[in-house]
């Protein structure tokens, strides 16, 4: 599967490694929903590094639409929260 | 729902609109391929804003730490000549002026690594635009509409997700250097304005001023006490003392006996 960190570009994942992606982002969707800030931090970055260790990184020139996205390293809960509620967000 | 799912729907979402607006999927081709082309000039825009933000801060930074060059020298200055409150004042307001280089330099690294990004994503974006103009090529010339649909989507929805993230960089360095821009700009105000004279050091600030004031002072006394050595006839008195007296006491000897030679002649 792909999957896309945003202000990163697209890796190129194992499906085997759905699961483990899906409890750190289990954590990281905890955090959000509560307003933790303090949790947040490090599950967002446990949950990228683990993209980074086991995915590939796509070609420059592969034009592919992602199965998952995810927040760019620096963004925080505010940020999130409102990427997931307003459309608006995302230009274009 | 998961976070890396909804995020992704809502980018899917967006592509699906640009989609739905074209009768013909074809159309869609060369719509999304115009979008392409104009976010590509506002990445690179945004690259060219970032580096001049850079640079100015760079500019600023440059003169910051001359000021705190000078102010060490008066600190130096003022401790030589024993006017400890004085040093004490001009390290003060070196400090001051730290804080500010410091804040300023945080500002520079951010930005620099902002730069480093976007050119990244630019260039990234532009080898899938390249490769989507070359799509496009192919996918008009072998399908009807009908049969095109399909890959349209594909080829479409993968380049929007990728002009949605490189648009919200873009955003987000514009929306940045703006801010940098306005700081920037308070404090070339500042400096214009001589409210930072006193801070910074520049020739009319106080510190220089008394230190100038000390330095000329005695100057004059001791001119002063050598003309009248030389109107009473007396002996010349001696104008420096320490490590300086010797070659003076020698200088006044030859300029002592000057005349006389003079005379000879």
């Amino acid at each position: 599967m792909i999957v896309r960190i945003l202000g990163e570009g697209q890796f190129g994942v194992e499906e085997s490694a759905t699961s483990e992606l899906n409890a750190l982002d289990s954590a990281l969707e905890k955090a959000v929903n509560e307003g933790d800030e303090l949790a947040f931090r490090p599950a967002l970055t446990a949950l990228l590094d683990r993209v980074r260790a086991l995915g590939t990184p796509l070609a420059a020139d592969v034009i592919e639409p992602s199965d998952l996205i995810l927040p760019r390293a620096d963004a925080d809960v505010a940020e999130v929260r409102s990427m997931l509620t307003e459309e608006g967000f995302i230009p274009g | 729902m998961s976070v890396m799912k909804r995020v992704s729907m809502i980018f899917k979402a967006k592509a699906n609109k640009a989609l739905d607006r074209m009768e013909d999927p074809r159309e869609t081709l060369d719509y999304s391929y115009q979008r392409q082309l104009e976010m590509l000039t506002q990445v690179r825009r945004g690259v060219a804003d970032v580096a001049t933000s850079r640079k100015r801060l760079e500019l600023q930074m440059n003169s910051l730490r001359q000021q705190q060059n000078k102010l060490d020298g008066q600190a130096r200055q003022a401790l030589g000549a024993g006017r400890e409150d004085l040093a004490r004042e001009a390290l003060g307001r070196k400090a001051t002026l730290q804080t500010q280089i410091s804040d300023l330099e945080n500002q520079y690294q951010s930005l620099q690594a902002d730069e480093e990004k976007l050119t990244v994503a630019s260039q990234r974006l532009q080898a899938k635009v390249e490769a989507f103009r070359m799509q496009k090529e192919t996918i008009k010339a072998t399908y009807t509409a009908a049969e095109a649909q399909s890959r349209i989507g594909e080829a479409v929805s993968g380049i929007s997700e990728e002009m949605g993230d490189v648009g919200m960089a873009v955003q987000r360095a514009q929306d940045k250097t703006a801010q940098m821009q306005a700081r920037a700009g308070a404090i070339d105000e500042l400096m214009a304005s001589g409210a930072l004279d006193d801070v910074t050091g520049t020739p009319r600030d106080d510190i220089q001023a008394e230190l100038d004031a000390m330095r000329t002072g005695p100057d004059i006394e001791l001119e002063l006490q050598r003309l009248k050595g030389e109107i009473s006839g007396g002996p010349t008195p001696q104008i420096e003392s320490g490590a300086g007296g010797a070659a003076s006491d020698g200088a006044s000897h030859a300029a002592a006996e000057q005349p006389q030679a003079g005379e000879g002649a």
